[in-house]
């Protein structure tokens, strides 16, 4: 089967992640260009080592050479404000789209294990966040069973796994995060939190996220958060529970003000998590850069074995 | 250059961890006009974890932020209305709805390490033209020198002033000595030093006028010592030793004294005070915002909450992981069983 060719943008921590894991492991894309801004970064270092095709010159640098024509999906691993340029170029080709790796969110959010068929048909994805990836899909799991009012999730991960991008534009990963729970999750109010930790060796990435919901099946609920993590271990393997699913109840007399809400109460369900990521550009610990790059690749494979399947 | 002595309140901020965040409106409206009147510099209000800490990761206020700042700015004569704003928590939007609100100053916190996190919210408050501190926590995880160089990074981006900020009053004062040279080192003249100090210990006091002789000019204080842990440095003995100390300021110690007996040590239903729970935040480096989470989940899992507040210390948690305390605690009921 012919593989699609496709062309990363942005030679960071996240494009080198995703460079490597589209080269070894995807079944339908093959990688073809790596796009940069610094001759001088490692990411384009490593590209060129790899065999890739690499301009220094932003994507309008690839435009102009003759790879592009062939390249059908471009990954965008820049930052929002440069995927509002990215996009204005690949926008005016037909036989393109661009699956957005930044919190810029002009397309919609995209959960693969959420919301992948109600959402790919269009030229533009938005990934959300490597918080939103990783927590996401427990929330919607929970809205499955019972509906959800809130949605909450604290996203704690080592210092070193965070770039200068991430570190810029900190309120995006928080507003976009607190958007796609409420838009994919399906809570009626999100909220997102985001912590660096720089203990050495560092830790792990962590994930937690809060619901408060109706009052519902906690077996059910249990049940369907743990079908939900091996929906998301299929593409992202150290995605586990940390510890099971914790319940507390918020008595109708003692509810809590939830701001944009007001007084609420329900079921209050705890879900911990650890992404421990699979080694390939950071070490382990980055487990928000694999969760990160597994769903961005895991949605470009499928978009593309679609598009076989019509051709 | 010598900066002026500025007192700032921290007891409707900080203050808001020893009772869950719940000041109704109307206390915080009588203690601001109080504290104005007694002549304090500065009176921070909002969440105890900054703007929009509303959450059931730190607790839910009795109110909003926008609640508690309603109709604040107006009733002070001199004091400033400040807030606080912990990047990956609070934004620049929700900075911006406080200006709207009358707030004219704002500290912008990071990690002792992560300052880096803080310069488009700096830049934004002084675009906004907001006075500015940079608000460096868990300042005992980083050593002098580096601390400095975090603190200098917060003055590029626009600070007026930055803190040393011991969250788990975990300092000596030798240490409160050493970071505060390192600042006063490398950071400009004009550039103002901040101290924010926590009780655990029962430093609170000295190492703020440690701090003040290295030359902090803004102090951090609070009535009845009303914060997170063993509480902040007190305000009314603050001031009582300033007045001993012949260091002026605007301060009346006898209203300040009226206050924190009469108003703010009854609010206290969880003491604020050194004991074992709070002596063992300082004694472990624990953020102090911890204490009142860590002896819910203590008491829910059958747990000593100093066997957890260690074990956060060893793992290395920093401020804002409360989150890590239900996991703590899971684990170490785990460990129970297995033995």
């Amino acid at each position: 089967m012919k593989k699609i060719k496709v062309a990363i943008v942005g030679s960071g921590n996240i494009g080198s992640d995703l460079m490597i894991k589209i080269a070894h492991k995807s079944s339908n894309l093959e990688m073809c260009a790596m796009v940069g801004i610094d001759e001088n970064s490692d990411g384009l270092a490593r590209a060129k080592r790899m065999g890739f095709a690499t301009t220094a010159k932003g994507l309008s640098g690839l435009e102009a050479m003759p790879e592009w024509k062939d390249i059908k999906i471009i990954f965008d691993a820049t930052s929002a404000k440069a995927h509002h340029h990215n996009w204005a170029i690949v926008e005016k080709y037909p036989d393109k789209r661009i699956i957005d790796l930044t919190p810029a969110a002009i397309g919609p959010f995209l959960i693969p294990p959420v919301n992948f068929d109600a959402s790919h048909n269009v030229k533009n994805v938005n990934m959300v966040t490597c918080g939103g990836q990783a927590t996401i899909p427990m929330v919607a799991a929970v809205n499955k069973v019972a509906k959800i009012h809130y949605g909450e999730i604290v996203a704690s991960i080592a210092s070193k796994s965070a770039g200068p991008g991430t570190r810029a534009n900190i309120d995006e990963f928080t507003e976009t995060t607190a958007h796609a729970i409420e838009k994919v999750g399906g809570a009626d109010k999100g909220k997102a939190i985001i912590i660096l930790n720089p203990a050495e060796p560092p830790v792990v990435m962590r994930d937690t996220v809060f619901t408060l919901s109706e009052q519902g099946d906690k077996k059910a609920i249990r049940e369907s958060i743990h079908k939900m993590v091996e929906e998301v271990q299929k593409y992202v393997p150290g995605y586990s529970l940390h510890q099971e699913v914790q319940f507390d109840d918020i008595p109708e007399d003692q509810p809590v003000l939830i701001e944009g809400l007001g007084l609420r109460h329900g079921l209050k369900t705890t879900i911990l998590l650890q992404v421990v990521g699979a080694g390939h550009y950071l070490p382990t610990y980055a487990g928000n850069l694999d969760i990160m790059t597994s769903a961005a690749m895991v949605t470009g494979d499928k978009l593309a074995e679609m598009n076989l399947t019509v051709s | 250059m010598n900066h002026k002595i500025y007192i700032q309140d921290v007891t409707l901020r900080d203050g808001m961890h020893p009772i869950q965040h719940q000041y109704k409106k109307q206390q915080i409206k009588d203690i601001a006009i109080a504290l104005d009147k007694a002549g304090v510099d500065a009176i921070e209000i909002s969440h105890g974890d900054g703007l929009t800490g509303g959450s059931f990761n730190y607790g839910f206020g009795a109110h909003t932020d926008w609640e508690w700042l309603e109709g604040i700015a107006e009733q002070l004569n001199h004091a400033k209305l400040t807030t606080l704003l912990i990047p990956g928590i609070g934004t620049i939007e929700d900075l911006k709805r406080a200006r709207d609100l009358g707030v004219v100053s704002v500290r912008v916190a990071t990690h002792s390490t992560e300052a880096n996190i803080s310069a488009q919210h700096i830049d934004a408050a002084r675009n906004m033209g907001m006075d500015v501190a940079g608000f460096l926590m868990m300042a005992h995880m980083n050593d002098a020198k580096g601390l400095a160089e975090q603190a200098k990074l917060m003055e590029n981006y626009g600070a007026h002033c930055v803190y040393v900020t011991d969250s788990a009053g975990a300092l000596l004062m030798d240490g409160v000595r050493d970071r505060i040279k390192a600042f006063k080192d490398i950071l400009k003249a004009e550039t103002e030093i901040g101290i924010h100090c926590h009780h655990n210990l029962s430093l609170g006091v000295a190492n703020t006028i440690v701090a003040m002789q290295e030359g902090a000019n803004r102090l951090d204080a609070s009535l009845a010592g009303m914060g997170a842990g063993a509480g902040n440095c007190p305000l009314e003995v603050l001031i009582a030793y300033l007045n001993k100390m012949n260091v002026s300021h605007h301060s009346d110690l006898f209203q300040l004294m009226d206050l924190a007996d009469d108003v703010i040590r009854p609010l206290q239903t969880r003491p604020v005070q050194v004991d074992r729970e709070t002596l063992s935040l300082g004694y472990s480096g624990v953020y102090s915002s911890f204490l009142l989470h860590s002896e819910r989940a203590a008491k829910k899992y059958g747990l000593d909450t100093r066997t957890i507040l260690n074990e956060l210390g060893k793992r290395k948690m920093v401020g804002g992981q409360e989150d890590m305390i239900i996991d703590v605690a899971l684990d170490l009921v785990d460990q129970t069983k297995k033995l």
